[in-house]
């Protein structure tokens, strides 16, 4: 089946979303997963059935503070 | 006598909090929040790159055993990309603390404050802690509290201008106007910012461009955090009154 995992379209025989993270390479223990904008509890990977067209998003941690203040540099 | 920070029942051991954004590598994050003895660390919830799965991640260099992990919300504009973003950092986390951004304006980056009011509302009735990211306004300081904001984080300046505490007058008055802590978050450039922050009367200090984007972000953090110590202690100590004239400081009885 085909799915659209983080923006990109992929073909797949992974039947679960543990299958899934386990073809991505990702382990489950660091990432949260959202089906179709629902988030899918980790417990539920094992047993969550994806369908041909699912959106998923799996997201974990980067370095971040705030975002930049994009002004000019102010001299003083 | 130790001085913890507790919110919510959460013990910090540390007043000076740090973000991991900008820097060169893992690496130097790693050795700057080392540096900066903080204990409480800000990250950014993003998709995993599902292309290049070798890229490594924030979490093997920064043990969540170790640090309190703080996700943000930093890149929201709208109340509901806020609650999504939260609601996916406690899912991937390790806690239910969250950093609530709500920006309302690309330029500036000054925040969307009614719509922060609204997130926060939310998010604390989903028993969220949350910490929300602010302007340096007492009223609306005052409305987060009563929203169920875990403690406030005015902004000292613009985040990544450097520009330090701009209106400490506003930040003292939030210090009086609120019974939760306040950790100012963003503006700080360099150390004596930091200090002066602390003198105020906060109860953290918030820092991340200051000391990523120093020339060298080790001896920053370092810095940052005998900063962060020293205002503290002059704080609790209390400063002098300020006087327009001189008041002699030896004595002036058996002067010949």
């Amino acid at each position: 089946m085909k799915l659209r995992i983080n923006g990109e379209y992929k073909e797949t025989q992974s039947k679960t979303i543990s299958e899934l993270l386990k073809e991505l390479d990702i382990i489950p223990e660091r990432v949260a997963v959202e089906v179709n904008l629902t988030i899918i509890k980790r417990q539920e990977f094992e047993n969550y059935y994806l369908k041909d067209g699912d959106t998923i998003e799996i997201v974990n941690f980067v370095g971040g503070g705030g975002l930049e203040f994009k002004i000019s540099n102010l001299k003083f | 006598m130790e001085d913890k920070l507790v919110i919510k029942g959460i013990e910090f051991k540390s007043r000076l909090w740090v973000g991991t954004g900008k820097y060169k590598d893992f690496e130097e994050t790693a050795r700057a929040v080392g540096a900066s003895g903080a204990d409480v660390v800000t990250v950014a919830v993003r998709r995993v790159n599902i292309v290049d799965r070798k890229s490594e991640n924030l979490l093997d260099y920064i043990d969540p055993k170790k640090y309190k992990i703080l996700p943000n919300t930093a890149g929201c504009y709208t109340v509901e990309d806020a609650l999504r973003y939260s609601r996916l950092a406690r899912e991937a986390g390790v806690s239910d603390m969250i950093k609530l951004e709500v920006i309302g304006d690309e330029k500036t980056l000054f925040p969307d404050v009614i719509g922060l009011l609204k997130a926060t509302e939310i998010l604390a009735k989903e028993g969220f802690i949350v910490f929300p990211y602010t302007n340096d306004d007492p009223v609306m300081a005052k409305r987060l509290e009563d929203a169920g904001a875990a403690a406030v984080m005015p902004l000292g300046a613009p985040i990544g201008s450097g520009l330090g505490i701009r209106n400490p007058y506003n930040i003292k008055i939030i210090l009086e106007a609120v019974k939760v802590p306040v950790i100012v978050d963003a503006g700080v450039g360099t150390a004596s910012d930091a200090t002066i922050a602390m003198e105020l009367g906060c109860d953290a200090v918030l820092i991340n461009t200051a000391i990523a984007s120093a020339k060298d972000p080790i001896a920053m953090a370092e810095a940052m955090k005998y900063a962060v110590a020293a205002g503290r202690l002059a704080y609790k100590a209390g400063r002098i009154p300020k006087k327009l004239y001189a008041t002699a400081s030896s004595p002036i009885e058996g002067m010949l």
